[in-house]
């Protein structure tokens, strides 16, 4: 292998861990390992399909020890009788062909496994085993080690089965079925020749149509009749009224044609027109079965954790069961799952993800431990303050906002213009029929029939549904998932865009030390480390992080200067560690990187420099979006990085900093109150609030598989850049639709020159429906991807 | 009774057989993953062949 990647997990490997096994190479012993289980079952074309398809085990010792447990076993399963029970499992790193391979290969490595399958879009493998030979927890166990973790988290705990609701595809079913008869059997009246063999049969097939119409006229369109009796109910005139009446008036109309044989009626066309119209309403329900936009703390807290019985010994328990004066254990990377107090002598944690401090924080003895707060370090112990459901942070979930129906928030653009469109043509219809009444009695009858029918906005209601449908496809590919074509209306209105500052627009990646300079002896890194150990600065903190184990030594003299840095002495040098000032070096005069400078023994050494941690691209998009937006940032975190920011920011954009959730989501309210239509971007559990009160709430993850809070759309964070793209094209999307509402009127007009005249004839209706709706989706289909190639 | 009768009948009785036929598919859940089988049923081909490979060389050791 000449290449510099790992073969298992394609990651670069670092010269010095390099592990050679089998003529291959890998970048740690746990790639190794993985791949020498799959060459020992046979496995090994695991690597055939896919270029580097795996994942570095992580360690999990201790973690799954829950799954001892009946209860939680039982909860978790999907089935269970006798020795076969069923488990479906999310497993995140799901991503290429190889994983479907090797997962549903998993008999192979584990006795008692009799069968697996992968759900790909949905990221899930349900397996079937017998769990007299292995347990739960084996499985757990082995998909873990072999790079396939699954994310089990509250969520899963409560959940049971969900229903999928499928009775659109059935419906869409029926009708193209009942379409598709009707257009066969209809198909020699169209061509009216007086011929023998026609007249004979003529009764018979009109009969058989007529029949043929009621399943798709009863079953197909009943969400109509239902809509618009709702909306008739709360007097909104929604676009789903004109088409109800258009569908009841056909209907009416063809069978009273047939029944004093007038004519063959319209039911070609009206069976056509609900086929179409629901194949609209399939399309634009493109969902994205592998992220979830209703998540709440459930899907980030732990389903168990270890308590510490009174004996001293260790049973997991149930984070539902956890009572007041339990005492917990918390293991390094573990999720603080309620209130509580700090028992051990010190620990660190990060609450970043609630709070949005960026800097872990340190808590000793005796102080209060919030839940949602990630523990980094070694083992503690703590003891329960509350239960789970009154723990500070899950209170934010019994605010209002998070009981609304998002679907009830907007009007859509549809509904808008039927506004409009709903009288204009009952009064039209009307005037022509009063208009006729004088001329000729059942003329007139028939002209009011025939306007509702061609009015019926068909074209106008497939608009909607297949430029949103085709613009919410082409986003996803770009790595925007909104959650439904609603968003994309709402994201063209914004006006007014919100920020979170940790880990939206910086990036959460850790390893963001750099040191610049001649090399350090290990001698000097000992006197480094040992200085630098004596400092609480967040810098100091993350150069000490940074640096190797050593040795401890005795601090000889230290003094911490305010806002300049240390000076100190040990193993009898003196050490500078601070600012240029400190060290009265020359000023670079870069603002934009944060360094950190080290004189040993007046030695100039060179520098640790931490990465702006600002994602790619965000002097650039601020610069353009400020030309259009209100651009704001919520941080939750302290003041610290103002003077950073301002120099990197637009003139303009407004700085708040310290904001508690509750504060982000009033704030939010505020903005609304002003008129605003405010977009928010955060990726915490601290912006949950601020996500679901906005107009838009988009959530940022660099990782769009694992936990993200509730929010009507989730971006990947590569393309953060991009976000003014996105806004722009959902403009275009929306002129789009609103070319093809003047397209499909003028479909309607010519309809309508017909139906006045009296010469609508069920052949020119078969004709000008299926004619409109084409034109007006191949419209759409065609502007919205020349929109998407559109840059800004 | 004319032929035509019999034909349009049978005509409609395969078309409902087909209707069932979808929706009975539908309702097993046949179109919930559109992805999975497509990959899945080219492996069983490549599956044998490294394992004969394998076979081989334990003889040979």
């Amino acid at each position: 292998m000449d290449t510099n990647n790992c073969f298992h997990c394609g990651n670069e490997i670092v010269k010095k861990e390099e592990v050679i096994f089998d003529e291959k190479s890998f970048c740690c012993n746990g790639c190794k390992t993985v791949y020498e289980i799959f060459s020992q079952n046979d496995l090994s074309c695991y690597y055939d399909f896919e270029y580097a398809p795996g994942a570095t085990p992580q360690d999990i010792k201790g973690k799954y020890d829950f799954l001892d447990d009946e209860k939680i076993i039982a909860k978790l399963l999907e089935f269970q009788e006798d020795a076969t029970a069923i488990v479906s499992l999310y497993i995140p790193h799901i991503h290429c062909s190889s994983c479907i391979w090797i997962l549903e290969n998993l008999q192979k490595l584990q006795n008692g496994i009799s069968a697996s399958q992968v759900n790909f879009p949905e990221k899930k493998v349900r397996i079937t085993f017998n769990s007299t030979k292995t347990s739960l927890k084996d499985i757990v166990y082995l998909l873990s080690s072999i790079g396939y973790e699954p994310y089990i988290s509250l969520d899963n705990y409560e959940t049971g089965k969900k229903e999928i609701d499928r009775s659109l595809i059935y419906k869409a079913g029926v009708a193209f079925f009942c379409f598709g008869n009707i257009m066969l059997l209809s198909f020699p009246e169209y061509f009216e020749v007086n011929e023998f063999w026609i007249n004979q049969y003529r009764e018979f097939f009109r009969w058989l149509i007529f029949a043929l119409s009621l399943p798709s006229f009863i079953y197909s369109a009943s969400d109509y009749y239902v809509s618009a009796y709702k909306s008739i109910k709360s007097k909104i005139l929604n676009i789903d009224i004109p088409i109800a009446l258009g569908i009841l008036v056909m209907f009416v109309r063809s069978t009273v044609d047939i029944v004093f044989d007038y004519g063959q009626g319209f039911f070609d066309s009206l069976t056509g027109l609900i086929f179409f119209m629901l194949l609209g309403k399939l399309f634009q329900q493109k969902t994205y079965s592998f992220l979830s936009f209703e998540r709440d703390y459930k899907s980030y807290f732990p389903i168990a954790i270890t308590k510490l019985n009174s004996d001293g010994t260790e049973i997991p328990v149930q984070v539902y069961d956890i009572e007041k004066g339990d005492r917990l254990l918390i293991r390094n990377q573990e999720l603080i799952p309620v209130d509580g107090i700090l028992i051990s002598e010190k620990s660190s944690i990060d609450y970043s993800f609630v709070t949005g401090e960026a800097i872990p924080i340190e808590k000793k003895s005796g102080d209060k431990l919030f839940a949602g707060g990630r523990m980094i370090g070694s083992v503690i112990e703590m003891e329960v303050l509350f239960s789970v459901s009154q723990s500070y942070l899950t209170q934010l979930w019994s605010n209002d906002i998070f009981q609304k129906k998002i679907d009830q928030k907007h009007k859509t653009i549809t509904d808008k213009v039927s506004q409009y469109f709903t009288p204009i043509l009952l009064v039209f219809a009307l005037i022509v029929f009063v208009f006729w009444l004088f001329i000729d009695v059942s003329t007139a009858f028939n002209v009011l029939t025939a306007v509702l029918i061609v009015a019926c906005p068909c074209a106008l209601a497939l608009t909607a549904p297949f430029t949103l449908g085709n613009v919410l496809r082409i986003m996803g590919k770009q790595k925007l998932y909104l959650k439904n074509a609603t968003v994309i209306e709402q994201l063209a209105k914004v006006d007014t865009i919100v920020f979170d500052k940790t880990g939206t627009i910086t990036s959460n990646k850790k390893s963001n030390v750099e040191f610049e300079g001649d090399e350090l002896s290990i001698n000097e890194l000992v006197i480094l480390k040992n200085v630098i150990r004596g400092s609480n600065h967040p810098l100091s903190r993350k150069i000490y992080d940074f640096l190797p184990n050593v040795s401890k030594i005795e601090i000889q003299e230290f003094e911490e200067i305010t806002g300049k840095g240390i000076v100190a002495k040990a193993n009898d040098s003196k050490v500078m560690i601070g600012s240029t000032t400190l060290l009265d070096i020359p000023n670079e005069n870069n603002t934009k990187q944060t360094k950190v400078h080290i004189k040993i023994n007046n030695d100039y050494k060179g520098y640790f420099v931490f990465d702006n941690q600002y994602r790619k691209g965000i002097e650039e998009l601020f610069e353009r979006l400020n030309k259009k937006y209100e651009l704001k940032i919520l941080s939750g975190d302290n003041e610290g990085e103002k003077e950073n920011l301002k120099t990197i920011l637009p003139k303009g954009t407004e700085l708040i900093f310290n904001q508690k959730p509750e504060q982000k989501l009033e704030y939010i309210e505020q903005l609304q109150k002003q008129g605003k239509n405010v977009m928010m971007i955060g990726d915490g559990l601290n912006d949950a609030g601020a996500l679901a009160q906005s107009n838009v709430g988009i959530s940022i993850s660099e990782n769009v598989n694992v936990f993200s809070p509730a929010c009507d759309g989730i971006i990947d964070a590569s393309q953060f850049s991009k976000i003014g793209y996105f806004l722009n094209y959902s403009k275009n999307a929306m002129r789009t639709i609103y070319m093809s509402f003047g397209l499909s009127l003028l479909y309607n007009i010519i309809g309508l020159s017909f139906a006045i005249s009296g010469n609508l004839s069920p052949l020119v209706a078969a004709i000008i429906m299926p004619l409109s709706s084409i034109t007006v989706v191949s419209f759409v289909t065609v502007m919205s991807n020349f929109y998407a190639r559109k840059r800004y | 009774m004319s032929v035509i009768y019999i034909l349009i009948t049978v005509s409609i009785v395969v078309a409902v057989v087909f209707l069932f036929a979808f929706i009975k598919a539908v309702k097993s859940g046949q179109y919930d993953d559109d992805y999975t089988p497509s990959v899945r049923m080219l492996f069983d081909d490549e599956l044998k062949p490294n394992k004969s490979i394998k076979t081989e060389k334990q003889k040979s050791i």
